[in-house]
């Protein structure tokens, strides 16, 4: 029963896996793909911290703090910019960004 | 022991789960809600690990903030979801497919590592003994990370800026307060001293 960093290691794994697929299932929703952006950063937090703890090293904590400022920011300006192309362009399908011919 | 290996069983699972959830549901609206379960139960790891403010702040960002601010565009934005869903289906292979690729390179990862016993040497702040985990991340990041911090601050001021000037929009036919205008008038503009001669009026 006893739990040890292999274990916090899984939980962060499945989740980054679950926000990949997330981004390949939800091709038309970019909401849906920011929040599976989202909860890759959370797995890497998860691993951050789970490193930072039980190898004794505060850093990958301090490092969390930063993850979590960028993600928030990262969330404020995509959302900004999703509001302004569905304000412009009525739709928020990815498959219709393709303004810039990429 | 025992009681924190069902603590941790039970975040692990209700993570995991609810975030299968967040990206198979069909209302977005659930999606968000559901988002706002897995960082709760994240910030429950985050408690078992011995990283409470980190939990705290998990709880205050993602969930105050961050999943707040999906939910208001979800709502603001009138999209038809049903729509949107359609190809879902058609996805599901090759999203199947990429996900236990990127799962057996995890778990490949994560069984072939270990740790040698010169990287337990060399840590760089290593966990003082005494303290609770808010007084130990003070002192780490108001002294060596302090500069650091202060960019972590410019990078929230540069997006909330950036959010405003992106979605401020000025509309045709909407009366504003032009304070510049007013604080230019001045009494010429706006008086004018008429002689009015008896009896005539004006």
């Amino acid at each position: 029963m006893e739990i040890g960093l292999a274990h916090y290691l899984t939980v962060a794994a499945i989740l980054f896996t679950l926000g990949i697929f997330g981004i390949f299932m939800n091709r038309k929703n970019v909401i849906i793909i920011m929040m599976s952006i989202e909860l890759m950063l959370l797995a890497v937090n998860i691993n951050l911290v789970a490193f930072s703890s039980f190898l004794g090293d505060l850093v990958g904590q301090v490092f969390t703090i930063f993850v979590l400022t960028v993600a928030a920011a990262e969330a404020a300006i995509g959302l900004a910019i999703l509001v302004v192309y569905f304000r412009n362009r009525g739709t928020i399908a990815v498959e219709d960004i393709n303004m810039m011919k990429g | 022991m025992v009681v924190q290996a069902l603590a941790f069983y039970l975040f692990a699972t209700v993570a995991v789960l609810s975030a299968t959830a967040v990206v198979t549901v069909r209302n977005p609206v659930h999606s968000v809600l559901l988002l706002i379960l897995t960082f709760f139960n994240a910030a429950g790891l985050f408690v078992l690990l011995g990283a409470e403010f980190l939990a705290m702040l998990l709880v205050v960002v993602y969930v105050g903030a961050v999943a707040v601010l999906f939910l208001f565009v979800v709502m603001m934005l009138d999209i038809n979801f049903v729509e949107m869903r359609q190809g879902f289906l058609n996805y599901l292979p090759i999203g199947i497919l990429i996900a236990v690729v990127l799962f057996v390179e995890l778990a490949l990862v994560g069984a072939g590592w270990t740790l040698t016993d010169e990287a337990v040497a060399v840590l760089a702040q290593p966990t003082p003994a005494g303290l609770t985990n808010v007084e130990a991340l003070g002192q780490l990041i108001y002294t060596d990370y302090a500069y650091i911090f202060q960019a972590a601050g410019l990078v929230l001021l540069v997006a909330m800026i950036g959010a405003i000037v992106l979605t401020l929009r000025h509309r045709e036919g909407v009366r504003r307060q032009k304070i510049s205008e007013q604080v230019k008038r001045t009494r010429a503009d706006t008086l004018e001293v008429k002689k009015v001669p008896v009896g005539r009026g004006i």
